[in-house]
């Protein structure tokens, strides 16, 4: 509990500080922001040592697990890398006020619930806490009508599939008398396969996880919302509440929902394949970057839902099953920095008179800022997935869980699809290097936008050119997720 | 012993390019000097490795590779992946064609690039990093890397410093290449698991891959050997894979088509070489996939060298007669006997320093003009006398006239062809012949005659930077022309290793009640045979 009571803490003290400091100081809420989620990865890091076998706790709701604790670290170099983006951004829309830095901690804390949660109460809780926060935080930049409507249309169907969602977890609750997964999970492997009552409730639930995932087709939300809110938020939204939103889909359909796999894989076949294509051809004519990225970003769920069929489909503990795990835990890492860096250099964009939103805005951007449009193309080729970024790695272990489980037509079908990727990334690239830039001078980049995406980039060469300590971490959150021990724990 | 000269050899230009990142971009001769010393130290580097070499030519080692470096799996033990570096006399004589072509197209470039040149010449380094790395990896991860990491500085050349149509060409080029490697990926793991499938462990390393890709059924490894096919022959590329060469030649700077048709051409015929054959013998050998393949490469021979011949802009035309070139090529690789492969790889070689003088050539017309219309041309030879000589000289190297170095390789894959099947050798002369037709042509309109065009009559003869860019390339013509008995002996043992490979592993995954529809050229091969009866 610890990390998340640190960061409630600092998040109700930046709302008081917030008051007391004078306008040009606004920065202060930033750093206190900073040392926030500073302390609260220290705090995971002590747990990681005291509890290496993991710990369950909270009347058996909270399973802090090396799973859980992967994920921790990695919605909080999100929100911190995020932090980075907002500081000069959020003066630019004159929106900088304390709430912000308090919001995106809120949201940090709810998506530690979804990682660590076994229990669909707790899990609830703290999905909603995530999207609360973050339909503010869309919609803040209160003057901007493209925010305000992005943050409506986001509430009202996020209010829906959360809706939604709640119906088929109360029907779980039906079925076995608990809201606990592990019991869940024993209740529901009892049943017949074909009890009716079950199929609705997984399907209802699905929908719900696939919403908040953004996956077609129930992804209309997506390009809306990352559009309309502050770049900040969108990058935000597009690596940490994504990856939150994976946690809590694998916690239930993987650990909880297991012995349904049968009936859901059909389903996530069907659905990866749509997404996949519903991304890519919708990103191939976008011209505005955010929406590009949207889109793009919902293409690559698809990919990794490519990973879930290999895993439902292979025994448990098999390397296609491990292999297909570790393809959406490396994933969501390496598209943490890759696509926070992208949203980075697009937030840099943003001057004082200039959105810097359309493909457009980035021309000749080697000109005006040459490191970042280096960089900007470094992320891209990432997102590609072209060695030796880190985005190959992900995508490596996805084909390569796909080919394990025999799935060859749809690792074909995964690699053509990348290659849609390659075009509209490339598009971005050519206007960025090749074309001759609208404006003269250098672009002024500040120096928070800088360090988040240096560390971006950094991270993203890293993992690409060393992955063997990161494959490591990985294998270690792995170990855990599925053991008997846990198991053992949750009874 | 570890011997570190592999990878010194690699990493020198990368390190140049990393030092040049240091230098003010305004001072742009500064810019050019460096880079320049840095492309002569990576090529002096990999001199040393000659002598070397030579010395252990007929050695045999016992995963064939010599000067290894690394050992399996110490790059990313996790997924078997290791940094491996070895080569044999295939992969040395490509390195050293790299390592001398990446000299010269960084000189050549001096004055023809005069914008964003400290980046220009930061991506040639890098990029010459990446094509050594293809040649010289001993693990199919670290292969892959560099094979697809190569072909981002290579878009950005073409997309950046390239002609009115440069993005749409980088762009084709990327994809079109890219959607090659992707399949190979997927080949590539399943090697990866079949090899853990046989032994029980997981690794990418080439040699060990060896021995146990053979064993792979025939109705499985034909796909697999489809997926690797067309991942290298969109790069060599084969008809009908060859559509975005022309236009990436025709839009790329003079240097990087140097590079584009000396070296990254043959990053396809050496994965035929070094890949498509020793895993999959009972494939290649299969009659019906050798036919396919060879009727491709007659195709090819023939298509290119027509499609040549109708070209109005030079540079064009020396684009598609590097279709017919590397049909030559990839006919005698699937000739799958000694002499067919040797002439082969002499030939990729002979086709690196020919066609990349070609393009120099063009490219020496075009700064000055800016034009490549042929029609614009005419009685060069009265203004220009040097550079018409030199011409004249890569001109009779590339249609492959004896005591030039084109004429030994054409000369040893048409016998190699031959040996396997008289019918392929008679329908790949007529590619001969019409080299000899539309180079000549060429020639005539452009030099002879009196000078047609006012504007072609200031033109000023080769400067001394520019003739130094071609005597490499002339030395290197003769002496394969005149006395090619070294080459022939570097290829030796490797060449024999391969052909003795596909002798044993024809057997192994042997076709099993495999349907595959009838072969082109054994189409052909049937109609002449009704013919002559």
């Amino acid at each position: 509990m610890l990390p998340m009571v640190e960061l409630t803490i600092f998040a109700l003290g930046i709302l008081l500080i917030d008051l007391m400091i004078p306008a040009g100081w606004k920065w202060i809420n930033a750093v206190g922001a900073f040392v926030g989620v500073a302390f609260s990865a220290l705090c995971v890091w002590e747990i990681q040592r005291a509890l290496p076998r993991g710990a369950i706790g909270f009347y058996n709701s909270l399973l802090v697990d090396r799973f859980a604790i992967y994920f921790w670290y990695l919605f909080l170099a999100g929100a911190a890398i995020s932090i980075l983006m907002s500081v000069h951004y959020l003066d630019l829309e004159d929106e900088n006020h304390g709430e912000y830095y308090s919001l995106l901690l809120m949201a940090v804390v709810g998506m530690m619930c979804m990682a660590a949660g076994i229990d669909i109460v707790l899990l609830f809780i703290g999905l909603e806490l995530m999207a609360i926060s973050t339909y503010v935080l869309v919609g803040f930049l209160r003057r901007d009508r493209r925010s305000n409507e992005a943050a409506l249309k986001y509430l009202l169907l996020g209010a829906f599939s959360s809706g939604i969602f709640a119906y088929g977890l109360s029907l779980f609750y039906g079925i076995s008398g608990s809201t606990n997964l592990a019991i869940i999970q024993r209740a529901v492997a009892a049943q017949s396969a074909h009890n009716p009552v079950v199929i609705i409730a997984l399907l209802t639930t699905m929908v719900g996880l696939l919403f908040k995932i953004a996956a077609v087709p129930f992804h209309q939300w997506a390009p809306d919302a990352y559009e309309g809110a502050p770049t900040s938020i969108t990058g935000f939204m597009s690596v940490a509440v994504k990856a939150a939103a994976w946690a809590l889909l694998l916690r239930i359909l993987v650990f909880g929902l297991y012995p349904l796999r049968s009936i859901y894989i059909p389903v996530i076949v069907f659905v990866s394949v749509a997404t996949m294509t519903g991304g890519n051809f919708a990103a191939l004519t976008q011209t505005n970057t955010k929406r590009l990225l949207a889109y793009s970003s919902i293409a690559h769920v698809g990919y990794m839902l490519l990973a879930l069929v290999a895993l439902g489909t292979s025994p448990i503990g098999s390397p296609g099953f491990n292999d297909g795990f570790k393809g959406i835990l490396i994933y969501l890492l390496v598209y943490t920095f890759m696509n926070l860096g992208a949203f980075a250099v697009i937030a840099s964009l943003r001057q004082r008179n200039v959105i810097g939103d359309e493909i457009d805005d980035m021309a000749g951007l080697y000109q005006r800022a040459p490191v970042e449009a280096v960089l900007m193309l470094l992320f891209l080729l990432s997102l590609a997935g072209i060695p030796p970024a880190a985005g190959f790695l992900g995508k490596y272990y996805i084909f390569l869980s796909l080919i394990e489980s025999k799935h060859y037509a749809l690792a074909s079908l995964g690699v053509v699809y990348s290659l849609f990727g390659l075009y509209y990334y490339l598009k971005m690239a050519n206007s960025m290097l090749m074309s001759a830039p609208m404006e003269e001078g250098r672009m002024p980049v500040s120096f928070g936008m800088r360090c988040a995406v240096g560390v971006a980039a950094l991270a993203t060469i890293v993992i690409g050119v060393f992955p063997e300590p990161f494959i490591r971490g990985v294998n270690w959150s792995l170990n855990i997720a599925q053991s008997p021990h846990v198991a053992a724990m949750v009874k | 012993m570890q011997n570190h000269i592999l990878s010194v050899i690699l990493f020198t230009p990368l390190v140049g390019a990393f030092i040049l990142l240091f230098v003010p971009k305004e001072n742009k001769d500064a810019i050019r000097w460096m880079a320049n010393i840095f492309a002569l130290v990576g090529f002096l580097i990999s001199l040393p490795l000659v002598p070397m070499f030579w010395a252990q030519r007929f050695e045999v080692t016992p995963s064939h590779f010599k000067f290894l470096e690394g050992t399996a799996n110490n790059w990313i033990p996790s997924i078997g992946a290791g940094y491996n570096l070895g080569i044999d006399g295939i992969s040395f004589l490509l390195i050293m064609l790299t390592t001398l072509l990446g000299w010269i197209s960084i000189l050549c470039s001096w004055t023809a690039i005069e914008n964003r040149v400290k980046e220009y010449y930061v991506w040639f380094l890098v990029l010459q990093t990446g094509m050594l790395g293809v040649f010289m990896a001993l693990d199919f991860f670290l292969f892959f890397v560099f094979w697809e990491a190569m072909l981002v500085p290579m878009y950005l050349l073409i997309g950046i410093w390239g002609g009115p149509r440069k993005l749409y060409a980088a762009i084709k080029f990327f994809l079109y290449t890219l959607l090659g490697s992707v399949l190979m990926l997927l080949g590539i793991l399943y090697l990866y698991f079949h090899h853990h499938a046989v032994t029980g462990v997981f690794t990418f390393s080439i040699p060990e891959l060896y021995k146990t890709a053979p064993l792979i059924p025939f109705n499985i490894a034909i796909w697999l050997f489809v997926a690797f096919f067309i991942g290298f022959a969109i790069k060599v590329p084969m008809f009908p894979f060859h559509t975005w060469l022309p236009d990436a030649h025709v839009e790329a700077p003079t240097a990087g088509s140097v590079i584009l048709a000396g070296v990254l051409l043959k990053m396809g015929t050496y994965g035929f070489v070094r890949f498509s054959l020793p895993f999959f013998p009972g494939v290649v050998s299969h009659p019906k996939v050798q036919g396919w393949v060879i009727g491709l490469s007659l195709v090819g021979i023939v298509y290119g060298a027509l499609v040549s011949l109708m070209q109005k802009d030079m540079k064009k035309l020396v684009a598609y007669s590097s279709v017919s070139h590397l049909g030559f090529c990839t006919l005698g690789i699937f000739a799958l006997n000694s002499a067919g492969l040797t002439g082969s790889v002499l030939q990729q070689i002979n086709h690196g320093i020919s066609t990349g003088a070609l393009f120099l050539i063009v490219g020496i017309l075009y700064e000055r003009r800016h034009t490549r219309e042929i029609a614009e041309y005419g009685g060069i030879s009265n203004v220009m006398p040097i550079y018409a000589t030199i011409t004249m000289i890569m001109f009779l190297s590339s249609m492959g006239l004896p005591l030039l170095n084109g004429f030994v390789g054409e000369f040893t894959i048409l016998q190699g062809a031959f040996v396997a099947n008289w019918r392929w050798a008679a329908w790949a002369a007529p590619g001969v012949v019409l080299a000899a037709a539309y180079l000549l042509w060429l020639y005539q309109r452009v030099f002879f005659g009196t000078v047609t065009n006012p504007k072609n009559e200031k033109l000023h003869d080769l400067t001394p930077r520019e003739i130094l860019t071609f005597a490499p390339l002339i030395i290197m013509a003769l002496w394969i022309g005149l006395y090619p008995k070294p080459f022939f002996q570097i290829l030796e043992q490797p060449v024999n290793q391969l052909v003795q490979t596909i002798h044993d592993g024809s057997n192994l995954n042997a076709p099993a009640n495999a349907q595959i529809a009838p072969a082109p050229a054994v189409v052909v091969t049937n109609v002449v045979t009704k013919a002559s009866n």
